[in-house]
């Protein structure tokens, strides 16, 4: 305790005027000797003997004050102090270097920051729930080994006879329809799931208020029951608290509301997700029935010291004990599958995003790396500069340790400038990040700048001070002082540059890398914008339309309907051409799959594609091309013969060279039951890009929704407008026009057909967007080293080009000197970056679309762009050594 | 210590803080002169040394420091003893006596054996 109140006195005492406490000690000192000499004079010494025997001892005025003084404050902290105003006075003198060196810093340290703030609730932290790494993902899959959506009947088996898990769950999406309540108020869908009883017993997270789903709720033909996300209870009911037992209406049905889940409860398998209710599937089986559907997903939690590859075997012991029970479930799914995959969740949900982060965290490292060297590079600069005002305090006595202390403060001080600025770039960054971010990134709201991302941003900064620092005073001891005195004067010394030189060209390799890098992920990028949609997707605006309720159980009410709205929006001005669809192209989420079986095919039970149930005008509308036949019309109806559209894929792979017209298919669920009638193949359609730009996937079939086996109740109407309107502001229109028809049908998903392209790539487009601007940054911080180097070596050998152009040097020898000298950096550091580009761009190989990793024009592009860049860099100090007098330069010295 | 040497921090924080209890209120100079006297001349101080003892102690709060008038009328700081000073020395005598006494167990030659 006393110690520390020593110390506080002492380190206040730092804070007060010197002047008045050096007074007074010296006013008591004087004293002393006074005194002592009093004794000595009244024993009979002269008052000069007195005194000089008092100060004798006392041991010396000057050595007790000394004493004193280190006594009164904290002399490392004085020390430290000092030279924290010298380091930040050196440092506001030289503005330029200083302001290059902080931002350099922050750049490369917010960069990484925020970088790393996204990257790391995705691949590093554990998922929301306890014990995260019990949850796994379950998927059917045949013997090709990819995933396939489960069917409630495996799942039904599955549950009931594992023994590795503690529970499973399975879940499917779900958007009721929540009816206008008011006038004013427009229907609104709303995205949530249906799940099983245990759903959120597997996450392991329960209700704020209410109850948890029970076995006795996810019956066949059970109750109406749901549970509402903390979003939804606040936004559509007011945070009610007496919220339990009240009932909702969604999709023209009441449902009990039994339970609120808590604000903190973080959806990762559906983030949009806002209500829930029971799953609610048929126990029995019926072979025909949607239980045999493969488009549920399934959760599970292990049970404790069980492995995933043991559940995995656990569960294939027993799908093939189902696979007996129930052939007739199975045939009628595709075939039962051969095994099942247990993925642990986190991977799961990540590895769609995974390539893609961590090819943006190497761009990063990439990044901060070069700011290191640029940094430790401007240092060095800066120490040959100042090694004469290093000399000279040398000379005057300043140890080296203290010379050294000073040089490490100042790195650290400007590794803090740049980390506290380093973490506002950060924070935009995260910011910017989410913005950019791909819609399927998970875990996006958990992407802040937390204080694990601050600290790993601050040793960063330490770390990189402390480096540069380091390497600063390994120079500084290097030189001794008259040869850095002698330097003051001007006269150059080439072994020295030897390091600077080698990080300039570290920073040229470093550089193009990146650019190599952005090059490919931007010529891929061209490409595929490049690739034909097989549509025309320019003057398209498309929007969803769910069914609503009960009021279309009819089908001549929905047909009526349809019929209805297409002819008001035809009717707006501005429309060229409309029609609907069961689905669109590039519509995002799980795309429509059916089988067909074609008549004469040895495959039994067919092939699949994609289905689409459309009204006749949709064809037209979105400008797919009629190959061969006829299109789709009004009379392909109720009670005509089925007809079919083919993809022009199919067409050629099933009927090489022959004549598709009038051959028969079997479609959907009547794909491989003889006892089925056949559909007529009328016409055949040009190939459409489904799922993005980048998957060729184009087997697809057509038919009018009445001719489908039943009605969807999502569909999409697309609208073509006239050349030179903007096809999105023709949206509020079409929707009145919709409303006019029936005012409860929600209407969403209004977006362009070039939007829904263009979000088909966004993933791509946001790794590219990234590789663009590290590569922007790490060319520009290239250049300012090249740059610094030569303007440095300009300045401190103008004596010699002074000597060298005396002696007869033109103009042009002397631009090509220094020239010669940054570019030699240039090409070295070319050569070396070119070949580490080889192994980036391999690495990125995934990420590209139509050009190989070797892309000549990309590496051509990338080293003729770093040429002329550095060539600027080199121009500005070689001109200024083009034009050095030599009378200036000589008299100089 | 027979040979009048410098003495070491604690103890001459010690020996000040006893010289103040039994002086009262004393300036620098006539502290290390008593210290001196009260050793029997046997201590030799360097009174440059004392300086930074005294500033210590008082930073520890164990003394107080205040500018007074001296016996032959010169002006001069006068040190005294706080309350925490008198018992830190209470503490610090106690101390000291234990370690004296067991080190004398060890020094004085052993009778029974």
């Amino acid at each position: 305790m006393r110690k520390l109140r020593a110390f506080v006195v002492r380190f206040s005492a730092i804070f007060r005027t010197m002047r008045k406490r050096e007074d007074e000690f010296a006013a008591e000192i004087e004293s002393h000797v006074a005194l002592h000499a009093d004794e000595g004079m009244s024993a009979g010494l002269s008052a000069e003997e007195a005194r000089r025997q008092a100060l004798v001892r006392l041991g010396g005025v000057e050595q007790t004050r000394q004493r004193h003084r280190e006594r009164r404050t904290l002399p490392w902290l004085e020390c430290l102090m000092q030279d924290t105003c010298h380091g930040l006075r050196m440092m506001a003198l030289n503005a330029g270097f200083t302001a290059t060196a902080v931002l350099t810093l922050a750049i490369g340290i917010g960069a990484s920051t925020a970088i790393f703030s996204a990257v790391k609730p995705i691949l590093i932290v554990a998922l929301p729930f306890p014990q995260a790494s019990r949850l796994m993902m379950l998927w059917e899959a045949r013997k090709d080994g990819a995933p396939m959506a489960v069917t409630f009947g495996s799942f039904h088996g599955l549950s009931e006879r594992n023994h590795s898990f503690e529970a499973l769950a399975a879940y499917k999406p779900w958007q009721p329809a929540a009816s206008s309540t008011s006038d004013g108020d427009r229907p609104e869908r709303i995205q949530g799931q249906r799940v099983s009883a245990d759903f959120f017993r597997v996450l392991n997270v329960s209700p704020q208020l209410g109850r948890n789903f029970q076995a006795s709720d996810d019956v066949f033909r059970g109750p109406n029951v749901a549970i509402l996300s903390d979003r939804l209870w606040r936004r559509r009911f007011g945070a009610d608290v007496a919220i339990v037992g009240r009932q909702v209406r969604l999709d023209d049905t009441l449902f009990t509301v039994v339970g609120v889940m808590p604000a903190s409860f973080e959806n990762v398998l559906s983030t949009s997700a806002e209500i829930w209710a029971p799953l609610q599937y048929n126990p029995a089986l019926p072979y025909d029935g949607r239980e045999w559907g493969h488009h549920l997903r399934i959760i599970g939690r292990l049970k404790a010291g069980i492995s995933a590859q043991r559940a995995g075997n656990d569960l294939n012991v027993i799908l093939h004990g189902l696979a007996q029970t129930y052939v007739n479930g199975y045939n009628n799914s595709g075939g039962p599958p051969d095994f099942i995959l247990v993925h642990p969740l986190q991977h799961d949900l990540t590895q769609g995003v995974r390539p893609a982060l961590l090819a943006v965290l190497g761009a990063v490292m990439l990044v901060l790396l070069i700011a290191g060297v640029n940094v430790a590079n401007l240092l060095l600069v800066r120490g040959s500069q100042r090694s004469a005002e290093f000399a000279m305090r040398a000379a005057l006595g300043a140890p080296r340790g203290r010379l050294a202390r000073q040089l490490l403060t100042e790195s650290l001080l400007l590794a803090m400038l740049g980390g506290v600025l380093g973490v506002v770039v950060a924070e935009a960054g995260a910011r910017a990040l989410v913005l950019l971010s791909p819609p399927g990134l998970p875990r996006l709201h958990a992407i802040s700048v937390d204080r694990g991302v601050f600290v790993f941003a601050f040793l960063l900064t330490t770390f990189i001070g402390i480096a540069v620092g380091l390497v600063s005073n390994w120079q500084a001891s290097r030189s001794d002082l008259q040869s850095g005195i002698r330097q003051g004067s001007g006269r150059a010394t080439g072994s020295r540059q030897w390091m600077r030189r080698t990080l300039v060209v570290t920073e040229v390799s470093l550089a193009a890398v990146l650019l190599v890098s952005a090059g490919l992920l931007l010529r891929s990028m061209r490409r595929l914008f490049a690739v034909d949609p097989g549509f025309d997707p320019s003057n398209l605006i498309t929007m969803q339309v769910q069914e609503s309720g009960h009021r279309y159980e009819s089908d001549a009410a929905r047909l009526q309907f349809f019929h209805q709205v297409l002819d008001t929006v035809r009717n707006l001005p501005g429309v060229v051409s409309a029609g609907f669809t069961s689905q669109l192209p590039m519509g995002g989420g799980d795309q429509d799959v059916y089988g067909i079986q074609f008549e004469n095919d040895n495959n039994p039970l067919g092939d699949s594609a994609y289905r689409y149930a459309v009204r006749p005008g949709y064809l037209e509308a979105m400008r797919i091309p009629l190959r061969r036949g006829r299109a789709l019309n009004e009379r392909d109806s109720v009670g005509a013969p089925v007809a079919v559209l083919i993809s022009q894929s199919l067409a050629d792979r099933k009927f090489a060279g022959k004549d598709p017209i009038g051959q028969h298919v079997r479609l959907g669920a009547d794909a491989g039951h003889a006892d089925r009638p056949w559909a007529t193949i009328v016409g055949v359609v040009g190939n459409v890009r489904q799922e993005s730009l980048a998957v060729v996937d184009q087997d697809a079939f057509y038919v009018t929704t009445e001719q489908w086996a039943w009605s969807d109740a999502v569909q999409s109407i697309v609208v073509r407008t006239r050349e030179g309107i903007a096809p999105a502001s023709l949206a509020p229109a079409i929707q009145q026009a919709i409303w006019s028809v029936d005012r409860d049908r929600p209407v969403d998903r209004v977006a362009t057909m070039d939007a829904l392209v263009a979000a088909t790539e966004v993933q791509r487009r946001f790794v590219l967007i990234l590789f663009e601007a590290f590569g922007l940054v790490a060319l520009v911080l290239a250049a300012i080293g090249i740059y610094g180097i030569l303007a440095g070596s300009v300045a401190e050998r103008t004596r010699e080009i002074g000597v060298r152009a005396a002696l007869g040097a033109t103009r042009g020898d002397l631009l090509a000197l220094v020239l010669r000298q940054g570019m030699t950096m240039t090409a070295i550091g070319l050569v070396v970056g070119l070949m580490a580009a080889l192994a980036a761009g391999r690495a990125l190989s995934t990420m590209l679309f139509g050009i190989s990793w070797l892309d000549r024009i990309t590496y051509l592009c990338a080293t003729l762009l770093l040429f002329v860049v550095a060539m600027v860099a080199c121009l500005i100090p070689a001109r200024r050594a083009a034009s050095i007098d030599p009378m200036e330069a000589l008299r100089n010295e | 210590m027979g040979d009048k040497t410098d003495v070491w921090q604690g103890t001459l924080a010690l020996m000040v803080l006893r010289t103040l209890e039994s002086m009262g209120p004393q300036h620098g100079y006539g502290l290390a002169r008593r210290i001196e006297q009260t050793s029997g001349d046997l201590l030799q101080l360097n009174y440059g040394t004392l300086y930074p003892a005294l500033l210590k102690l008082e930073q520890e709060g164990y003394i107080k420091s205040s500018w007074g008038t001296s016996e032959n009328n010169r002006k001069a700081k006068f040190y005294d003893l706080t309350k925490a000073g008198h018992r830190q020395l209470k503490r610090a005598a106690a101390e000291w006596e234990q370690t004296t006494a067991i080190l004398a167990r060890f020094l004085t030659p052993a009778e029974e054996a």
